[in-house]
């Protein structure tokens, strides 16, 4: 049985994917997925998770709006939130920081990077 | 340690407090004294060999011990080093195995396009990139088609002519790459990647990078990868799909033409 819950916004399947692959690897994660921020809002509020892992650049509602409502959501005000995006510039970084996000990672990729930061996030 | 040796030759030569009185006694007791001394002496140095014999072995040993230790140390670098390659290959096929899904995870051709997009952008870094379809002429020559443009407007890319580099690309079907990308501007007529979409030998068309992510300094291995993927199986999901739409508005077509003849007929 999952010990946590995880939920992965993204809107592009193909990176949706990558990143729920790669955290298949943790078998006490229980991933959920989302398009975008509205339908993270949705499953945020249908139950608690444990870590957020979000992109920036999403239509309807991006990854950073997405960020600061979740700090003021009473239930996960205090979740883990790790940013993914093709932002690499430091200014970039730092916005999503203040913001309340715990990481940050730069696309391309790698799943051992998302792996370790999860982990790290979760103390697992 | 034994008695005797709790018992040192001064005491055996007093004689254990028994009273002697004349001199041959005392020759004898002296005799008796040195003899035990020499048997105690005699028993130290063999113990003393002993312990040199002993330490030895456990100078050897320890060296032995020393040897196997170097022996597990090279081969626990080697079981680490071997793990971390077994682990880069396994991200390696985890982005190799998502891209070749999405690529042929549907048969519809704007799709398909959005698939070699986001593989291009997610799993390469590519910022700035066109997909350039290579169509035959009917006078045996080619021509290009855009296909995909990603970070420059439709128009601007629709206007660059195919680099010199593209056409060798298209001509011999063999990827052109710059390594090193760190530093490196954006030109629209010296691309930095120019990757062929082919069908066995038949080059259909060309993805085009000329500029990466600012955090992307060089191509990794699993970026070589990416395009030997891109070259083999965009090409043919791209043909597929194309076939498909195609095939599917002749269908539409035929069965309209059909639908026309059956419904006047009836009306007849």
């Amino acid at each position: 049985m999952a010990d946590y819950a995880a939920l992965v916004v993204e809107d592009s399947p193909t990176m949706r994917q990558l990143i729920v692959f790669a955290l298949r690897r943790l078998p006490a994660l229980k991933v959920t997925e989302a398009d975008d921020g509205v339908d993270a809002l949705k499953k945020l509020q249908g139950g608690k998770f444990d870590i957020l892992i979000t992109d920036i650049n999403m239509p309807i509602m991006d990854g950073l709006k997405l960020v600061s409502l979740v700090r003021k959501d009473e239930l996960h005000k205090e979740i883990p939130i790790i940013i993914i995006t093709t932002e690499g510039a430091q200014e970039d970084r730092q916005r999503a920081l203040a913001l309340g996000a715990n990481a940050y990672i730069t696309k391309p990729i790698q799943a051992p990077h998302v792996i370790n930061t999860v982990k790290q996030l979760l103390k697992l | 340690m034994s008695r005797d040796d709790e018992d040192g030759p001064n005491e055996a030569a007093a004689g254990h407090g028994k009273t002697s009185d004349g001199p041959e006694n005392r020759i004898e007791e002296s005799l008796a004294a040195r003899q035990a001394f020499l048997q105690v002496f005699k028993r130290g140095e063999e113990f003393a060999e002993e312990l040199m014999r002993e330490n030895e072995r456990l100078r050897y040993r320890v060296a032995e011990l020393e040897k196997d230790m170097a022996g597990v140390e090279a081969q626990n670098q080697s079981y680490a080093s071997r793990y971390v390659e077994i682990e880069q290959e396994n991200n390696n096929l985890l982005n190799i195995y998502v891209a070749t899904y999405q690529l042929h995870s549907t048969l519809d051709y704007d799709e398909v396009l959005r698939a070699i997009t986001e593989v291009a952008l997610n799993f390469i870094g590519a910022e700035i990139f066109t997909v350039t379809a290579v169509e035959s002429t009917p006078s045996g020559g080619w021509e290009p088609r855009l296909l995909v443009a990603e970070g420059l407007d439709w128009e601007t890319a629709a206007q660059v002519p195919v680099a010199p580099v593209a056409r060798e690309v298209i001509a011999t079907g063999v990827p052109h790459f710059v390594n090193e990308l760190e530093g490196v501007e954006a030109d629209l007529e010296r691309p930095l990647v120019v990757v062929p979409l082919k069908i066995k030998e038949l080059t259909i068309g060309v993805l085009s990078i000329y500029k990466f992510l600012q955090q992307k300094k060089l191509l990794a291995s699993v970026d070589h990868e990416l395009f030997t993927l891109l070259a083999g199986h965009a090409a043919t999901a791209v043909f597929a799909a194309k076939l498909y739409t195609d095939s599917k508005r002749k269908l539409s077509t035929i069965q309209g033409f059909i639908d026309l003849v059956t419904s006047s007929s009836t009306s007849e």
